[in-house]
């Protein structure tokens, strides 16, 4: 399905680790299943035997780089899909990155598809492989299965925002442009329904919670080095939720707290456990900032300020607010 | 919950920022004007002293009803400290809406140091309009309560 292969990305690490540009890479290693890829640090040219790259990459490495860049060395060499290169450049604003240390290439993604969507549908996968828009999965009592491409894309490459990178030092392949997606539809859905289907379909949805905070570990926009919620004494740290309230509290602060900053990148849905579909939040405060403060894309521009931290004279009254959509 | 004959009273938590709505509500009361006992004012610096937290935190300690008072727009002792309340405020409203969590529980009004009839009017409408709804129960923490 991706128009770029593993062997062009390391082809180029191995280049700019050979001229001296970069002296580390970050990308994906294969992790314990065929579909389970995670992000790794590359040091040589022999550890990028490893690199893997194919339709499982959909994680989002920029967030790699708040640590990786405070590092002494030279640059980092990182591939950025488009969605990735917003949440780069919401580091470089909030200065959570040194964006002189990075090296960014640009790829093109065609849709990046999800382990969780492919466990849905089948037990003990050996291994898969893409073919066009075919996805065959051989599994281990089961034999070989194949899939549309498109049952196993999560939401965020369903309705993808944009394939135009933002920010690179270099492209490989052409850059794409913003695209007019339909991400705002599952939140207009939801707005249309009555207050008590919405309290039931959240309270359905928030209840499942664990509390792995693997949501706000994959973040981008969450990187402050104390979070609130590790702190004992908030009340708020790692534990289910015990009632309606503790079922709210994680997510709405949350949410809050990288309104404005959330790219809407789709990391908290794709790593989230127990399915959570958590951009459905961050969406609810990018629809509503751009409808009372004006259209607003974190990370489009380094430098933008977020609504939430500006003011006008004129702005709307919290209570018009609510009363829109009725 | 136990049933009895008393008539249901809900708890309003009311933040007032010092500089207006504090004085606001010290005016009512020197002119006698009565507001029910049941709204509990917290006095903040500055209407956006209020994070959003507070507002989650009072309904989990049994809040019923949660209202912002500040200075008016332009009139904020810190120049434009409402301003950002009022940002903040439309967001997180309408996200509890969107959780479903009823939105007369919540509101913001901007009151003035010499507006202690529109204090108490709207302390008075405010409770009406809680009481109407009854106990908070989508956002209640049941250890919290009595
Ligand atoms: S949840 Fe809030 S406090 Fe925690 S890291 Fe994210 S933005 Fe920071
Ligand atoms: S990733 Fe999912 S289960 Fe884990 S804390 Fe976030 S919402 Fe809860
Ligand atoms: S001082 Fe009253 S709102 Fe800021």
């Amino acid at each position: 399905m991706q128009k770029v292969t593993r062997d062009i990305l390391v082809n180029k690490a191995k280049e700019l680790l050979a001229n001296g540009t970069v002296d580390r890479v970050y990308g994906w290693k294969k992790g314990e299943f065929a579909y389970d890829v995670t992000p790794a640090l590359f040091k040589s040219e022999k550890e990028l035997d490893e690199f893997v790259f194919g339709d499982f990459c959909g994680a989002n490495v920029s967030k790699y780089l708040v640590a990786e860049s405070k590092k002494a060395g030279g640059k980092i060499l990182v591939f950025l899909k488009p969605c990735d290169t917003y949440s780069l450049n919401q580091l470089t604003t909030e200065h959570r990155v040194d964006r002189e240390k990075i090296y960014a290439v640009g790829i093109p993604c065609e849709g990046m598809l999800t382990g969780s969507a492919l466990k849905d549908k089948v037990d003990s996968v050996l291994s898969v492989e893409t073919e066009g828009d075919t996805v065959k999965v051989e599994t281990l009592y089961d034999g070989v299965k194949t899939f549309p491409a498109s049952d196993l894309l999560p939401d965020r490459c369903r309705n993808c925002k944009s394939k135009k990178h933002v920010t690179y030092d270099e492209l490989i392949g052409e850059d794409g442009e913003v695209l007019d997606s339909g991400r705002f539809d599952e939140v207009e859905k939801l707005e249309k329904m009555t207050p008590d289907e919405r309290f039931a379909f959240w309270q359905g949805e928030l209840s499942r919670c664990i509390r792995c905070n693997a949501c706000r570990d994959v973040c981008p926009a969450c990187t402050c080095e104390k979070c609130v919620f590790d702190n004992p004494k908030s009340g708020l740290e790692n534990k289910a939720a015990a009632d309606s309230f503790e079922e709210k509290m994680f997510h709405i602060i949350r949410a809050f707290h990288v309104a404005g900053r959330c790219t809407d990148c789709g990391e908290c849905s794709r790593v989230c456990p127990q399915h959570i579909p958590l951009h459905l939040l961050n969406r609810k405060f990018i629809k509503d900032m751009n409808t009372f403060y004006g259209e607003y894309q974190a990370g489009e521009v380094v430098g933008n300020r977020p609504p939430v931290v500006n003011y006008t004279k004129e702005d709307i009254e919290p209570s018009e607010a609510v009363k829109r959509g009725e | 919950m136990s049933v009895t004959n008393e008539e249901y009273r809900p708890l309003i938590v009311a933040f007032c920022c010092n500089w207006c709505s504090y004085a606001g509500a010290d005016l009512a009361g020197n002119n006698r004007l009565a507001y029910p006992a049941d709204v509990k004012i917290i006095r903040v610096p500055c209407s956006c002293r209020v994070n959003p937290a507070f507002i989650l935190r009072a309904f989990q300690r049994g809040a019923d009803g949660v209202i912002i008072c500040g200075c008016h727009p332009g009139d904020c002792h810190y120049t434009s400290g409402n301003y950002y309340t009022r940002r903040r405020m439309a967001l997180l409203f309408s996200m509890l809406d969107y959780l479903g969590i009823e939105k007369e529980r919540t509101r913001v009004e901007w009151v003035s140091a010499a507006e202690g009839a529109k204090f108490a009017a709207t302390m008075n409408d405010f409770c009406k309009t809680v009481a109407a709804l009854g106990e908070n129960k989508r956002l209640e923490d049941l250890r919290c309560k009595k």
